[in-house]
């Protein structure tokens, strides 16, 4: 089996976040990780909504980013750490919106090892060095500065190790023009290694450590060490240094050193300032739980300067400094506002607080004030003795505050991230709809949500209105060429037209000019100011004046088509004459003197818009009932020839040409596309030379049941086509790649571009009898998300087989359940303590619920409805209980009525995992699945992580051992067992009486139950050791896996041995096996591996449209969705891995890791091809890929088509859905030599099933 | 000279010690290997952000907190040394 590896949807989540000016513009952009990705995002200032500049894959992992500034630079660079073991320096290139590395540096082995520099990045504010260091001992420093050519340069690198040191955080000091210093805080664990009375380990103390570079002597040394705060976590840099012009200084340089409780001012030979982190005065809090500092951002204004830290609650404080000069007065400290808990926090000059956020979505803030002047209690080091220093090692006494709602910040923007997705389902619920959707349950706490996303992109509609009659098509068209808006939209209906202002209101007019007694052809505004409508009886020319000049057709004969553009009008007559008229100078329409006879009828005409510039486009495209499409001549030496002719396998229903922009064709030049839509569905897409008119590089595409209408529409000031069928789909270039994505909205009849004032950049469009105007607000995107909030992180959810609703589990340790609140807060009124009903009552997903020690559990079972897309029901754990594990089962024993069975646990500790009692909570169904009622709990002593239906009874993973049960009154009734496991079943798929186990740190094991015996055995299993997150079977004796550390393999079971396990009736055979390596007697073959770099949760086998090949679709942690089609021809595998290993060559990956090395992280890479790296073949310069494409054989159009073929084959309708290529008739296919030729013949089959169809 | 080469002569092993931390030798305790085992882990759990994610959700704690508790727990996370015998 071999698997081509294709990310649908890239990581949501935002690692870390940078802000700086990388343009070199006057606007400031974040450059946010999003762990293997590299993402530019620009914050519109005006707007406020952040749109993505350039995404790219990195082909490894981003540990750091920072952002620097050669001294008297203009435009910010970026520096990236990785696990590449390599430094690199991007900039980004704003011509062509690319990043570019300046520099990448070797200094050490790949991987994100414990010694090798890359976990950390600091860099000096004036932009003269920089370090990285790794988490242990390893800190490089390079300096930076520039050549003659002003070029940024890099040093080779000075050490500053210190063995045995763990460093928790480094900053860049700001020291004005003095020698580049950095701080670092570390532990020395030498003598804690050595003491075996652990007192070493007890005195073991943090250091606050400089680092200084000499630029003088190029060398670092250590230039001051002091022990700290034991539970510091994070430095802050404070700014320091003097202004060049006057002798003040910014500030007072030196560092905030966060620590749990307190945050400390440090600098060398100066006084330390410590002030408590304040804490919410909440009455449930966990007095001993202490409270850090996960995230800050220092902001300089002119003159003045603050930091926000955030807890890792989300309140934000806001930290001043009071100095005079060098000398610190007072360090202060105040509650802010509340935001979701970040990753990064970045400050825009422009006002804006944007907040990665850890989980869920990210956020666009603006500051509405800097809450100078609010009632908020502030703690200074100045109410402390000593400046809150007088005993280091006692806490403070803590300080306090009441979160409220947000003040000084507005939400200006939300991202949409799916980060984490915990768990997902594949399935088509939704009424109307061809295509599955995917489920997902994403989120942590109280922000989760359960979301359905459905390909397409989102339509946001403005208005929608019933018109009288059904009309049959729209236009809008403005008066004068340089109306900046739209002033008539016209409607033609099978008698009659419509024409109509927009204004204020959209009314009625009479005395346009246009014939409203027939129906209309086409509409267009046409040379400086006149309008032209064509109907079947002729073209009337409407001038400024309202005179009208018209044209008649020739007695028994009307028009069936027309296109028109500014210059030029074509129409043809039923007698398949065409009729060509092009304005001249004076404005008046010219017929030209021969009509060109067609042979057979025309059923669809195109001409381009007039190219900039120039006085016409010089060709037309003519689609004929005789199944072709003819490019005839429009250029005055050679009026109305035949150019090209395509042949067609059905009649044309439309013809449309644009000039489109698709960077994989053409990088600077827009590409002329001819698109002929035909009558059973199918889109054409060819391009049309510009010089000798032929039609090259045709691609297919299946768009719906109804004969095809094309459009050509302005989508942000760019042309692009809508073609609808059965579903709408819009082709547009964005990002300079060309995108082609159905539409979500009700289907289409006709549409037409539509401007005003109030939608300037909105579309129009009838669908029965309704008129609606709309936009595309999110272009690029292609998936659209509708999301239920929920009210814990969910674990797991099922759906039900016939009611269609989806029953979730969610759990959140360290939390209180609400019964478990309730019970408290009434306990301590009793108790005589004020309660603040403010703070208790605070919405839990905005501020989160309190902290409680570990073991506690807030846990619930939600039924939900996709399709209305709300809450049915929540039923709450009680008793510190919490879900981990649920299946529908039907009991044989009740005749296999469905129930809900859920595996939940009392008073769970995850390390070591323990928990007083599991239990198997089953539910019967009432109300048509719409509510629960609980039977009975049962019992189990280890937590059940895994449950199943299995042959009418129940198979459930308890800890370590997998059982059977079946119903019984009072209880599910343990019928059999198997404790073999070694660490705990987290995953349970079976297939006839196969159950595959896979085991959370032990890979997957091949259990057969055999009935007559009432035996559970285990007879195979995988010969490494696996840290099992999901599985899913591929077939009978093959399953794919993801593991914890971003890897996904395929192991299969030899066919031989399958089948003599099932051949033994009782089991025998296999229970006096001798085991193998210390497990079962067989072993499985691993035959795929593959790293994604995303932790799998859950795995697919799938075909995204009915009739379609069957995938794997998988989900990954940070919000990645991806797919692995299976190829379907050797040959296929044998261009695209060549293909692959050419552009793994090109280096591409944006922090220097070898990406063979990459898909390799910890295992070789198998049979997989990575899809990703492939489709970058698109945007490399065309030197490099007619290169490629020279040594491949083909054409750079051959190699492009071939790799959009291989994305919509498995992503959208195609001809080989003829074909019933599943996944287990290819592994038969690969196994033997003649089977590859058999398949071969198969695929020949296909072809010409193509080229019938 | 670290404690792992005690015993050990070959000064260019020593040098790969002295430069790889981390690096095994014959004489390795339990312990030590174990303790080896438990900061290259916990300095990988940081350094994969999805690792660390992963971690955070299963025990409701922020990332912050999983990262700064994983890199607290590098310093001894196998308890103090065996007492030695002689």
């Amino acid at each position: 089996m071999h698997l081509y590896n294709l990310t649908l949807q890239p990581p949501t989540a935002i690692t870390q976040a940078i802000v700086g000016n990388f343009s070199g513009a006057r606007h400031q952009e974040i450059i946010v990780s999003r762990g293997t990705r590299l993402e530019l995002l620009r914050p519109d200032v005006q707007t406020g909504k952040v749109s993505t500049v350039i995404a790219s894959d990195v082909f490894g992992e981003i540990r750091s980013l920072a952002a620097f500034r050669l001294t008297g630079g203009t435009k910010d660079y970026a520096i990236v750490g990785s696990d590449s073991g390599r430094i690199v320096i991007l900039d980004y290139d704003p011509r062509t919106s690319s990043f570019v590395k300046v520099h990448q540096e070797t200094y050490g082995k790949s991987g994100a090892r414990r010694i090798v520099p890359g976990q950390y990045l600091a860099a000096d504010p004036k932009g003269r060095s920089v370090m990285i260091s790794a988490m242990e001992k390893a800190k490089l420093v390079y300096i930076l500065n520039r050549d003659a050519a002003a070029n940024l340069t890099i040093s080779s690198p000075l050490e500053a190790h210190k063995n045995n040191a763990i460093i928790h955080h480094i900053v860049g000091l700001d020291v004005g023009f003095e020698n580049p210093t950095f701080a670092a805080l570390e532990v020395d664990y030498s003598e804690s290694d050595q003491d075996p009375t652990g007192e070493a380990f007890n005195a073991a103390e943090k250091m606050l450590t400089y680092y200084e570079l000499d630029l003088g002597l190029n060398h670092v040394v250590r230039k001051w060490s002091e022990p700290t705060d034991p539970r510091a976590n994070l430095l802050v840099q404070v700014p320091g240094g003097q202004l060049a012009s006057s002798d003040r200084y910014d500030g007072p340089s030196g560092v905030l050193v966060c620590c749990e409780d307190h945050i400390i001012y440090r600098h060398m030979d100066a006084p330390q300032h410590r002030m408590p982190i304040p804490r919410r005065r909440h009455p449930l809090e966990d007095p001993d739980r202490g409270l850090i500092i996960v995230a800050a951002v220092m902001h300089k204004m002119k003159g003045a300067f603050f930091f926000l830290l955030q807890s890792e609650e989300g309140d934000l404080y806001k930290v001043t400094i009071d100095h005079d000069e060098q000398d610190v007065k007072a360090v202060k400290i105040k509650y802010f506002d509340t935001v979701p808990t970040a990753s990064s926090l970045c400050i825009l000059k422009s006002g804006f607080l944007f907040v990665a956020s850890e989980f869920g979505n990210h956020y666009l803030y603006q500051f509405q004030k800097l809450g100078d002047d609010d009632n908020e209690p502030e703690f200074s080091s100045t109410d402390y003795p000593g400046y809150g220093m007088a005993d280091p090692t006692m806490p403070l006494p803590r300080a306090y505050f009441k979160p409220r709602p947000l003040d000084n910040l507005t939400l200006v923007d939300e991202l949409e991230s799916l980060d984490p997705i915990v768990d997902s389902k594949v399935m088509n619920i939704l009424p109307n709809s061809d295509t599955p959707q995917i489920f997902t349950g994403c989120g942590r706490g109280a922000r989760s949500t359960f979301r359905m996303l459905r390909h397409g992109l989102d339509v946001e509609e403005v208005v929608s209105s019933d018109l009288p009659g059904i009309p049959n098509a729209v236009w809008t068209t403005k008066l004068k060429e340089d109306d900046e808006f739209d002033s008539y939209i016209i409607l033609s209906f099978v008698n009659g037209t419509l024409v109509l202002s927009i204004g204020e209101t959209i009314e009625e007019v009479q005395d346009t000019g246009f014939l409203s007694s027939a129906p209309t052809l086409a509409v267009q505004q046409i040379g400086a100011n006149a309008l032209l409508q064509v109907h079947p009886q002729g073209i009337r020319h409407v001038l400024s004046d309202r005179r009208v000049n018209e044209w008649r057709v020739p007695q028994g004969k009307t028009i069936v088509a027309a296109t028109t553009n500014k210059r030029q009008v074509v129409v043809a007559l039923s007698s398949a004459e065409l009729v060509y008229f092009e304005l001249d100078l004076d404005g008046q329409l010219n017929e030209y003197q021969d009509r060109k006879a067609m042979g057979s009828t025309v059923l669809a005409l195109s001409i381009a818009e007039v190219p900039e510039g120039r006085q016409r486009t010089p060709f037309l495209a003519v689609g004929c009932e005789d199944q072709t499409v003819r490019i005839i001549s429009l250029d005055p030496e050679s009026t109305l020839e035949t150019i090209s002719l395509q042949a067609l396998t059905a009649p044309p229903s439309a013809i449309c040409i644009a000039d489109m922009l698709d960077a994989g064709i053409n990088k600077t030049q827009p590409t002329t596309f001819v698109n002929i839509g035909l009558q059973n569905g199918v889109l054409l897409r060819t391009v049309l030379d510009p010089v000798n008119g032929q039609l090259t590089d045709t691609r297919t595409r299946f768009l719906g049941t109804r004969p095809i209408r094309l459009l050509r529409v302005m989508v942000q000031r760019n042309p692009g086509i809508l073609a609808l069928s059965s579903r709408s789909w819009l082709n547009y270039t964005h990002q300079n790649l060309m995108h082609f994505t159905p539409l979500i909205f009700e289907n289409l009849d006709y549409a037409w571009s539509f401007s005003a004032e109030l939608c300037p950049e909105g579309l129009i469009g009838i669908s029965g009898s309704v008129l609606r105007i709309f936009q595309i607000p999110k272009l690029g995107t292609k998936l659209k998300q509708d999301a239920i909030p929920l009210e814990y992180t969910p674990r797991k959810f099922v759906s039900h087989p016939t009611s269609g609703l989806f029953y979730i589990i969610e759990g959140d340790h360290r939390v209180m359940g609400d019964a478990a609140v309730r019970e408290h807060v009434e306990n301590l009124r009793e108790q005589g303590k004020m309660i603040d009903d403010d703070i208790v009552n605070l919405p839990p997903d905005q501020f989160g619920r309190p902290k409680a020690p570990a073991g506690t559990w807030a846990s619930c079972i939600q039924i939900i409805d996709p399709v209305e897309a709300k809450t049915i029901e929540t039923i709450h754990l009680d008793n510190n209980e919490s879900a981990f594990s649920l299946a529908i089962v039907p009991f044989a024993a009740k005749n296999g009525e469905l129930h809900l069975v859920v595996g939940t646990a009392q008073d769970t500790f995850l390390a070591p995992r323990s928990c007083t009692s599991g239990f198997l909570r089953t539910y019967r169904f009432t109300d048509d699945g719409r509510g629960l009622e609980l039977l009975h709990k049962t019992e189990t002593n280890d937590v059940p992580m895994a449950v199943m239906a299995f042959q009418g009874r129940l198979a459930v993973g308890v800890g370590k051992s997998l059982r059977l049960y079946d119903m019984g009154k009072k209880k599910l009734l343990r019928k059999v067992e198997n404790k073999t496991f070694s660490s705990a079943i987290v995953t349970l798929n079976t297939q006839g009486s196969r159950i595959i186990v896979g085991d959370m740190q032990d890979s997957i094991f091949y259990v057969v139950y055999k009935a007559p015996e009432n035996r559970l055995l285990s007879f195979a299993d995988d010969s490494q050791s696996r840290w099992i997150t999901a599985t899913t079977m591929v077939d009978y004796n093959t399953v794919v896996c993801g593991d914890r550390f971003g890897n996904v393999f395929v192991n299969r079971l030899d066919a031989k041995v399958s089948d003599q396990v099932d051949d033994d009736p009782t089991g025998a055979g296999i229970l006096h096996e001798k085991g193998l390596l210390a497990g079962a007697p067989h072993k499985t073959d691993m035959i795929c591996h593959f790293h994604v770099g995303d932790i799998i949760t859950a795995i697919h086998k799938v075909s995204l449209v009915a009739g379609a090949r069957e995938v794997l679709l998988y989900t990954g942690l940070h919000g990645t969705i991806g797919i692995l089609v299976p190829f379907v021809s050797k040959e296929d595998v044998d261009f695209i891995s060549t293909l692959e290993q050419h552009m793994r060559t090109e280096q591409i990956s944006l922090v220097g890791r070898d990406h063979l090395a990459w898909r390799g992280y910890y295992v070789p890479v198998k049979a997989v091809v990575d899809g990703d790296l492939c489709e970058t073949f698109a945007r490399l310069p065309a030197n490099k890929q007619s290169a490629i494409a020279g040594e491949l054989d083909r054409t750079v159009g051959e190699v492009l088509k071939k790799l959009e073929q291989l994305r919509v084959n498995a992503t959208s309708h195609s001809y080989v859905g003829v074909f019933d290529g599943n996944i287990t008739h290819l592994t038969t296919c690969h196994s033997t030599d003649s089977d590859i030729s058999a398949l071969s013949s198969c695929s020949v089959k296909i072809f010409r099933n193509m080229e019938e169809d | 000279m670290s404690s792992e080469l005690r015993y050990t002569a070959n000064t260019q092993l020593e040098h790969l010690h002295a430069r790889y931390t981390g690096t095994g030798h014959a004489d390795l305790t339990k312990w030590e290997w174990l303790t080896h085992q438990h900061r290259d882990t916990l300095s990988s759990i940081v350094g994969h952000p999805t690792l660390a994610s992963y971690l955070a959700i299963a025990d409701g704690e922020s990332i912050g907190r999983v990262k700064f508790e994983m890199t607290e727990r590098m310093l001894q996370p196998c308890g103090p040394p065996p007492a030695k015998d002689d």
